[in-house]
């Protein structure tokens, strides 16, 4: 059976199910299709919203209306009709298969590749009834997510869904949100602010060192938010914490369109660490079918000697549109970005960072590694912004790219932009294809073809790699070399 | 155990090997030696599967089995060993990672056990310092910044992990020095001489030949096997040069 056909079987089943599910169980949990005020109002009177939220959710929803897509980017962005999408779907409104048997057998292999344990893999495909038996199988049993809850409390640590956090910390939500990203900052960020889903709200205050990796992962895995998703995160004068977003296993999800916010907030002293696996479904090998994923991170490093570093391995999704960046305002302020982009087959990446220097004495580190096979486009962009009144700054820039293929395409766009002297800038690209001399001779030592490729794609992409945590790194490793399958040869 | 009957092959399509055939039976040494460009190395790449060197006409078998059929790692799996005459650069790679990755993929496709993360180490330390290698290089990425001497006893350390049943070393005497060209001699003797292993030696020069006595000498020019001897003849061309052998 060829892949198209499979993909047709299981849209279809999947078009099947989610309408019996919509006429059924959750007829008032889902927002009827297209996007006006009504949605907006629809959305946060679901979500139980204070007035003042509502009136921020209509006031970007209302800008959003006078903006336009962004073309500067080096993708190809089909027409999208923002009127034939759902906006806002009950947690359960994944796909809904009966057993793991339904499940396309290539993401089947993929998951079993990666070592997910079954009741995970229930989780992950939206198996009909998984969500209890995973959470009990995630966390061993439910004490165990009572104690890591128990753990942060003490700590002084808030993290929560930011819609509990609405609800819960109205004043430091309504303190922090949007102060990073601006409702209008651009047209994906503005949509998200008028109609974001859910998210993550994480607050660490003055002088804690968050006592664990706060992961996405652990916040039970039931609420459906890729599509729009918020991320707000506020460090406190000295505060450390390190947060992992994103999966290694292949995530459906039949939203095309996502548009997520991450907005960090860092005082004096504070040093927070993202770091994100993204997987989303890529599409068919001719492109078809995969999420596009607009994304907007950026961090506001307000305090002095405040750092902040995203890590991010982008593997998934069709259209990737993301460039995590730092505004590094406070004096002696650090920001990093370390990168590694991998597209197959038809996906476009247009990804990279901004490091804005505005404190004196402030220092940015980019290390960007690009990916690219089949027919893919894969493209670095980057700004070095140093203000007039930024003296003595420090940014060290490596790009390099790798080719796998001849059909593909790898590229580079800095931009540099100096307004201080005293600034010391470095830049280094480099871009080259896979050898066919370190091929062979992986291959002369014993492994096949896949494994070589994956070896020498991790050896270049090392350097950001061991940015992740272990467990995170072991699996972005494996990831990389499942991605590139069937690439060469 | 390696047989190659009339054996031609090209690259990009220019004929380099015209028909070679030899035979290196269980428990010898074959030197192959011979002038710049009489095809050596295309016959040592051909041996261990390298795309872009096509095989023409004739064939090799490796212990009754054909060679030429199988994938490079196949060949791995086999028990072929390919010595390179320049070791390939895997930048963030380290040895033992690579050298573990590979040894275990070559255990799997045998259906023998892999070894764990300690017993490897404990080899290749074992393996290292029999080589007079200081086992901390292996910590390095796969051949980053080794001197061109430091790779070839490098080689030598992979060829001890991996113990093979034949081992094709490419000019493995090139750029070491006396002490480095008798450490190597040791590590063949020691690691690839029994009774039920096999090996061909290229080499342009006689010199590692005082360390590894070869039981059989041949000639390669043009793509063809010129000459046989015993080592007396790899003692002749030394003293007389190609050219001279020839006439």
């Amino acid at each position: 059976m060829n892949e198209v056909v499979k993909n047709r079987e299981l849209k279809e089943k999947i078009s099947q199910d989610y309408e019996w599910g919509f006429s059924t169980e959750i007829e008032q949990e889902f927002a009827p299709k297209g996007l006006n005020e009504d949605t907006v109002r629809f959305i946060s009177s679901k979500k139980n919203e204070p007035e003042w939220m509502l009136d921020w959710r209509l006031k970007a929803y209302r800008a959003w209306l006078e903006m336009e897509e962004v073309s500067w980017a080096k993708l190809d962005i089909p027409a999208i009709d923002y009127q034939d999408a759902y906006y806002y779907a009950a947690p359960k409104a994944k796909p809904k298969l009966a057993s793991l048997d339904e499940l396309d057998p290539e993401i089947r292999r993929t998951y079993e590749k990666l070592g997910i344990p079954i009741e995970e893999q229930k989780v992950l495909a939206g198996v009909e009834g998984a969500a209890k038996v995973a959470v009990d199988a995630v966390f061993d049993s439910v004490s165990v997510a009572t104690t890591f809850r128990e753990e942060l409390k003490k700590a002084g640590v808030i993290f929560l869904s930011i819609s509990e956090a609405i609800r819960e910390y109205p004043e430091l939500v309504q303190k922090y949100l949007g102060s990073v990203v601006p409702q209008r900052d651009n047209y994906f960020a503005c949509l998200n602010s008028a109609v974001f889903s859910d998210g993550t709200f994480v607050y660490v205050p003055e002088g804690v060192r968050c006592p664990m990796e706060l992961s996405t992962y652990f916040r039970i895995n039931a609420e459906n938010t890729g599509q729009f998703e918020r991320t707000l995160i506020v460090a406190d004068k000295g505060a450390y914490v390190s947060y992992l977003e994103g999966c290694t296993a292949p995530m459906r999800d039949e939203n095309q369109l996502h548009a997520a916010v991450v907005e960090i907030f860092a005082h004096e002293d504070a040093e927070v660490k993202y770091s994100t696996v993204q997987n989303w479904y890529p599409g068919d090998k001719e492109g078809r079918g995969g999420i596009f994923n607009f994304v907007t991170k950026r961090a506001l490093c307000s305090g002095d000697r405040s750092k902040v570093s995203w890590t991010q391995i982008e593997t998934g999704s069709a259209i990737t549109w993301k460039y995590p960046s730092c505004i590094l305002k406070g004096d002696g302020s650090v920001g990093e970005f370390y990168s590694v982009a991998l597209t197959n087959n038809r996906q476009q990446a247009d990804t990279g960072t901004k490091m804005i220097h505005i404190g004196a004495n402030t220092r940015s580190t980019i290390v960007s590694k690009g990916i690219s096979a089949g027919r893919s486009n894969n493209t670095y962009r980057g700004l070095v912004r140093v203000l007039p009144r930024a003296e003595n700054v420090r940014n060290f820039t490596q790009c390099d790219s790798l080719l796998l293929g001849s059909e593909c395409g790898a590229h580079t766009v800095p931009y540099i932009e100096v307004k201080n002297p005293t600034a010391t800038i470095e830049h280094e690209a480099t871009t080259s294809k896979i050898s066919e001399d370190q091929l062979f001779y992986a291959m002369s030592r014993g492994l096949d073809q896949e494994a070589a490729v994956a070896l020498i794609v991790n050896g270049f992409a090392r350097e950001v790699l061991k940015q992740l945590p272990m467990e995170f790194a072991v699996e972005a490793q494996k990831l990389l070399g499942i991605s590139l399958e069937g690439s060469v040869g | 155990m390696l047989h190659i009957e009339d054996l031609h092959a090209t690259v990009a399509d220019k004929p380099i090997l015209n028909g070679v055939s030899l035979d290196v039976p269980a428990g010898e040494v074959h030197a192959i030696m011979g002038p710049n460009g009489s095809g050596k190395s295309t016959l040592a790449y051909v041996l261990a599967g390298r795309p872009g060197y096509e095989v023409s006409e004739g064939g090799a078998t490796f212990n009754g089995r054909d060679l030429l059929a199988m994938e490079p790692h196949e060949r791995a799996a086999a028990g072929l060993f390919l010595g390179f005459q320049y070791p390939v650069e895997i930048p963030g790679i380290s040895y033992l990672q690579f050298l573990r990755e590979s040894l275990n993929s070559q255990r799997r496709s045998r259906g023998e056990a892999e070894l764990g993360g300690g017993e490897f180490i404990k080899l290749a330390k074992s393996q290292a310092a029999l080589l007079g290698m200081d086992a901390e290089m292996l910590k390095r990425p796969v051949n980053v910044g080794f001197s061109g001497g430091e790779k070839k006893r490098a080689e030598m350390v992979q060829m001890g992990i991996m113990s093979p049943k034949f081992a094709v070393l490419d000019e493995t005497d090139s750029g070491l020095d006396i002490d480095a060209l008798k450490a190597v001699g040791a590590g063949i003797n020691r690691i690839m001489r029994a009774p039920d292993k096999g090996v061909l030696l290229i080499t342009h020069y006689q010199r590692l030949l005082d360390y590894v006595e070869p039981d059989k000498v041949h000639v390669l020019r043009s793509g063809r096997i010129e000459r046989s001897g015993g080592p007396e003849l790899a003692l002749e061309l030394e003293r007389e040069g190609y050219a001279e052998a020839e006439a």
